[in-house]
């Protein structure tokens, strides 16, 4: 049994246990359009500045989204026991971890595909800069956010206040990616700067987060 | 006259918040060694 | 070594007190550009540099628990986080305190010193807020990994910043540029001052560690008698010896 191929079955399994209720995913796209039209009630759409910051409102409509998805990702597992099976499995720690934090990626990703459209709209917004680049930090960014997420998500598992300590751990080490996705979109929607710089650091910080969670998540997984 | 208030004010923060640490440790070591005190009597 | 501390603690003071009596004294000039506030700087600069000791000490102490699981180790952790955050707040007080009257503002959110610094605070402040928050019994392991965390993200959160701020010029709070060696010369006392103070801390605070564990394994013991039942006659059991 290769690592894959237990990731591949966890994955589908969220997938398939997702659609099948629905649950999460009706309650997260309402959320996330309130999320929108709040932040246009706040920041007043037509104003000359709203390019500028349009970048960060962006980000912090995903950080929010992403959040509140993120705290309900263990929390099925809890419900029957399942972590402690997988706990007692021979399934490597790794495969159950990547298939979370790449569930949550297409969650939050298909959110935020969802949101964009609700921006551009509210905000009329138009791209100054190189649109394709949007791609890349759009990606980097939320897997940035997720493997961290998902990570901080079973760490908080066994803590008092489960749901507040999600953000409280996630955000302070988050700050160096959400700059990077909020300057690098801001870059590219303004056209003011080039982005490259950006991409990288988030290229730089997913490597990093991404191999520090796989090489520290067993640790995680077995904390009583 | 008008910057040294800032100065002075910067001091004075630092050795209050030392002060204010400081004071939590006193407090929790009494808290501790009264919890032993107790424990170590009933026994 | 409990006779050792009183004297350490008044040395310790009279120290400091030679070192705020440097700082604030003719022996060093007054800045031709700041005026006297610039003086800030052998309180702010000397606690910077014991916040990130004591944070690096975090870091070395935290990656040997994970390897080794030695209690000790992980008693090292959270001594050095929490009093690293003590000097880290007195930092990020002092650098507002001393920015206003030079350059007018508070803050300013490309100044790569003070926003790192603001972001290493944070994530120290949530190192102690998981540690007293957790209900696990592997409570200093998870402390430990989000110790390696915060420590891998602080030089992505300098170069971020430093090329925000390339791109988004911005005051430099805390000023550049070399220094009089006289002014060193007292920065150096100041700094030596405090890292005495700051043993001396760590040590109160690692004595207090000990006594807390103490206590709760003496409640444990009490627990694990009170539930021995009466009727045995077998001896009880006291434990592991």
């Amino acid at each position: 049994m290769s690592c894959w191929s237990v990731t591949l079955a966890t994955l589908k399994k969220d997938i398939r246990l997702e659609w099948r209720s629905k649950d999460a995913l009706n309650s997260m796209l309402f959320f996330s359009l309130l999320v929108v039209v709040i932040f246009a009630f706040a920041f007043d759409p037509l104003a000359e500045e709203s390019r500028q910051i349009a970048g960060g409102l962006i980000w912090v409509a995903f950080l929010f989204a992403a959040v509140v998805a993120l705290n309900q990702t263990w929390a099925r597992e809890l419900r029957n026991q399942v972590l402690d099976a997988y706990r007692v499995s021979p399934a490597p720690a790794n495969a159950l971890f990547l298939a979370k934090a790449l569930g949550n990626f297409i969650f939050v990703s298909v959110l935020e595909a969802l949101m964009v459209p609700l921006f551009v709209v509210f905000y009329n917004l138009h791209v100054l800069g190189p649109a394709w680049q949007l791609i890349p930090i759009a990606i980097l960014g939320t897997w940035a956010l997720v493997v961290n997420g998902t990570f901080f998500a079973a760490m908080s598992l066994r803590t008092r206040s489960r749901e507040i300590m999600l953000p409280l751990l996630l955000f302070p080490i988050s700050i160096p990616a959400v700059l990077g996705m909020v300057a690098g979109t801001t870059a590219v929607l303004t056209g003011d700067n080039p982005a490259h710089f950006y991409i990288v650091l988030l290229l730089t910080y997913d490597v990093v987060f991404t191999t520090a969670c796989l090489a520290l998540f067993e640790t995680v997984l077995h904390a009583e | 006259m008008n910057a040294l208030k800032f100065l002075f004010a910067a001091y004075i923060a630092t050795w209050v918040i030392h002060a204010f640490y400081l004071g939590t440790l006193v407090r929790r070591f009494g808290r501790l060694r009264r919890e032993l005190q107790e424990l170590g009597k009933e026994k | 070594m409990k006779r050792l501390f009183p004297i350490l603690a008044v040395l310790t003071a009279i120290f400091l007190a030679y070192a705020l009596h440097l700082a604030l004294g003719k022996a060093t000039p007054t800045d031709a550009q700041q005026g006297d506030v610039y003086r800030i700087i052998y309180y702010h600069v000397p606690s910077a540099w014991t916040a990130f000791l004591l944070f690096s000490i975090n870091f070395v102490a935290s990656i040997t628990y994970l390897i080794r699981r030695k209690p000790k180790a992980d008693m090292v952790a959270l001594v050095s986080a929490e009093v690293g955050v003590v000097f880290c707040t007195i930092v990020l007080v002092t650098g507002p305190i001393w920015a206003r009257p030079v350059w007018g503002i508070w803050w300013a959110p490309g100044d790569i010193r003070l926003t790192s610094t603001l972001v290493l605070w944070l994530i120290y402040v949530s190192y102690l807020v998981l540690r007293r928050f957790s209900t696990s019994a592997q409570t200093q392991m998870l402390a430990a990994a989000l110790a390696v965390f915060g420590a891998l993200d602080v030089p992505l959160v300098y170069f971020s910043i430093w090329f925000f701020r390339t791109q988004h010029p911005q005051p430099v709070i805390g000023g550049g540029g070399s220094m009089d060696p006289r002014m060193l010369h007292v920065l150096l006392i100041n700094w030596l001052a405090f890292l005495c103070f700051a043993f001396l801390v760590c040590w109160s605070r690692y004595r207090l560690e000990l006594l807390h564990r103490e206590v709760e394994e003496a409640h444990a013991m009490k627990s694990l008698e009170s539930r021995a039942p009466a009727k045995t006659s077998l001896p009880l059991n006291r434990g592991p010896q």
